[in-house]
């Protein structure tokens, strides 16, 4: 075999074979999404995991994050005294972009980094084989109430992610831009009006939901997969959830810029 | 004795890279029959166990169990074999957030459609069996590795399997707790009629349960005998093994 070809083997090789298996992966979740019901008590305590535990992060970044956007894009209008409009900016932008990415980002650090680093001590312990021996379909078992999980409370965190973002957004244009607070909410709820072109609802609000609904199941798929390849014991773990965060974040922002393209265009 | 085998391997060859872990392996179990096999550290012998449950496929060769050979069945039918055999991993491989019940219980949810109340009836008799039936309320972390091994003994032999595979029994118990769980083994094969195929390092478990004991090394077995014949061989490879054994 000449060097080239090694080299190519070595280093192709595992990344085509970890995406197949994704692909796979996420493939046989779907067509299981049917056992969502057998598998309520575990998928009830993952929603509760993903939703409830990671809600103060979300509403203390979002908060923030709208703050940001609405001091640097106030500012900006200030300069051609346009700074009324940015109750127009700072709601969409929060829906649309803001939300569905920040959230996906914490998802993936947090929720998604469990799941890779719960499935793959599983691995490592052989208690996956155990399964397997015992008939149980894993991906039914282990895969499905964590991929709908996080499916599921994905977009909502990012419709919550939105409120207090755009409320965040609300106080610079009291306290920086001196805009009333009651007008900022107007302008806000009117931005949110527009409706879509093809469905007719508040296109800003799908469009994110759509996004952050996406994420939220690439993120769960990444961290199950990279969890049931684990090897090596300890240091396999450790290796394989910074794998899942790496790639879900790579993953959803790439898939953000195509869909933002797709759904704009 | 059955004339047909019920676990039968035929010239079973498998490597890992450009390790040869079985080479041209055979032997046959037959029903109601105990192979232990034993051998050196890192030797493959759980390798043996994994083509006999089709975790693992033969680079060449025949596996059958009942007849059927495993590395072409589909998942369906080898989910169906598996339904018939009992697996004791070597650290247990418990489900470590189910409690000792709902780890017993977990195959009989998962595999069949008995009710709840069928399903606490068999759980505990298979806890009672074990020994384990105190225990059942207590999580994986929350017992010893002994105990550990006969929750995941009882999680074998719920599903009332012909064929049981048991991996390093002994391993990581000390000498008491490791003749318990030798003891159990026997005790559950004379009330159970199982076939077993164990893998050990362990003496005094191989005598204790085994019909035959078979030393591998190098890919084959050197010597598959009674034990009183392996003890009795002139090999001397086999000699050596024994004798430090003993």
């Amino acid at each position: 075999m000449n060097p080239i070809t090694r080299i190519g083997r070595v280093t192709l090789r595992p990344v085509v074979e970890r995406a197949g298996f994704t692909v796979a992966l996420g493939l046989q979740a779907l067509m299981l999404f049917h056992h969502a019901g057998k598998r309520r008590r575990s998928l009830l305590q993952e929603m509760y995991t993903v939703g409830v535990k990671t809600l103060h992060v979300v509403v203390f970044v979002g908060f923030f994050i709208g703050m940001i956007v609405a001091l640097q894009v106030g500012l900006q209008l200030a300069t051609f005294s346009q700074q009324e409009s940015i109750g127009l900016l700072v709601a969409p932008m929060m829906a649309v972009e803001m939300s569905p990415l920040i959230t996906a980002i914490l998802l993936a650090a947090s929720v998604g980094s469990a799941m890779a680093a719960e499935l793959g001590t599983m691995k490592v312990q052989e208690e996956l084989t155990a399964l397997e021996v015992l008939s149980v379909n894993t991906v039914s078992y282990l895969v499905v109430p964590r991929v709908l999980a996080l499916t599921i409370m994905s977009p909502i965190l990012a419709v919550l992610a939105t409120w207090v973002g755009t409320l965040g957004g609300g106080v610079i244009a009291v306290t920086q831009l001196g805009l009333s607070f009651e007008g900022y909410i107007h302008n806000s709820i009117e931005s949110m009006r527009v409706l879509g072109e093809t469905v007719p609802l508040p296109k800003y609000l799908y469009d994110g939901l759509l996004k952050s609904t996406l994420f939220g199941f690439v993120i769960a798929v990444i961290g199950c997969a990279s969890g049931m390849t684990a090897s090596n014991g300890a240091s396999g773990v450790g290796r394989t959830t910074r794998t899942a965060v790496r790639d879900s974040i790579i993953l959803v922002i790439v898939l953000d810029f195509y869909l933002g393209k797709v759904l704009l265009g | 004795m059955s004339p047909d085998p019920i676990i039968r391997l035929t010239d079973v060859h498998r490597s890992f890279g450009t390790q040869e872990v079985l080479r041209g392996l055979s032997f046959d179990v037959h029903e109601g029959e105990s192979l232990v096999i034993m051998g050196p550290s890192g030797a493959g012998k759980s390798v043996i166990l994994k083509h006999v449950i089709g975790l693992l496929r033969p680079d060449r060769g025949e596996v059958l169990v009942e007849g059927k050979p495993v590395p072409r069945l589909k998942v369906r039918e080898l989910r169906e074999l598996r339904r018939d055999m009992g697996y004791l991993f070597q650290h247990a491989a418990l489900v470590n957030w189910l409690s000792v019940y709902d780890n017993v219980a977990l195959p009989l949810r998962e595999t069949t459609r008995r009710s709840e109340a069928e399903i606490r009836k068999k759980v505990e008799h298979t806890l009672e069996l074990v020994r384990m039936g105190e225990a059942r309320e207590k999580f994986p972390s929350e017992i010893s590795g002994g105990m550990q091994k006969r929750v995941g003994l009882a999680r074998a032999l719920v599903t009332d399997p012909r064929i049981i595979l048991y991996d390093e029994p002994e391993a990581g118990l000390d000498p008491e707790m490791s003749n318990s769980v030798s003891r159990m083994m026997l005790r559950l094969r004379h009330e159970l009629n199982t076939t077993s195929l164990t893998v050990t390092h362990s003496w005094p478990c191989a005598s204790m349960v085994g019909d035959r004991i078979a030393l591998f090394e190098q890919g084959r077995f050197l010597i598959d005998a009674p034990p009183a014949e392996v003890l009795a061989s002139d090999i001397p490879r086999v000699r050596s093994f024994f004798d430090v054994q003993k």
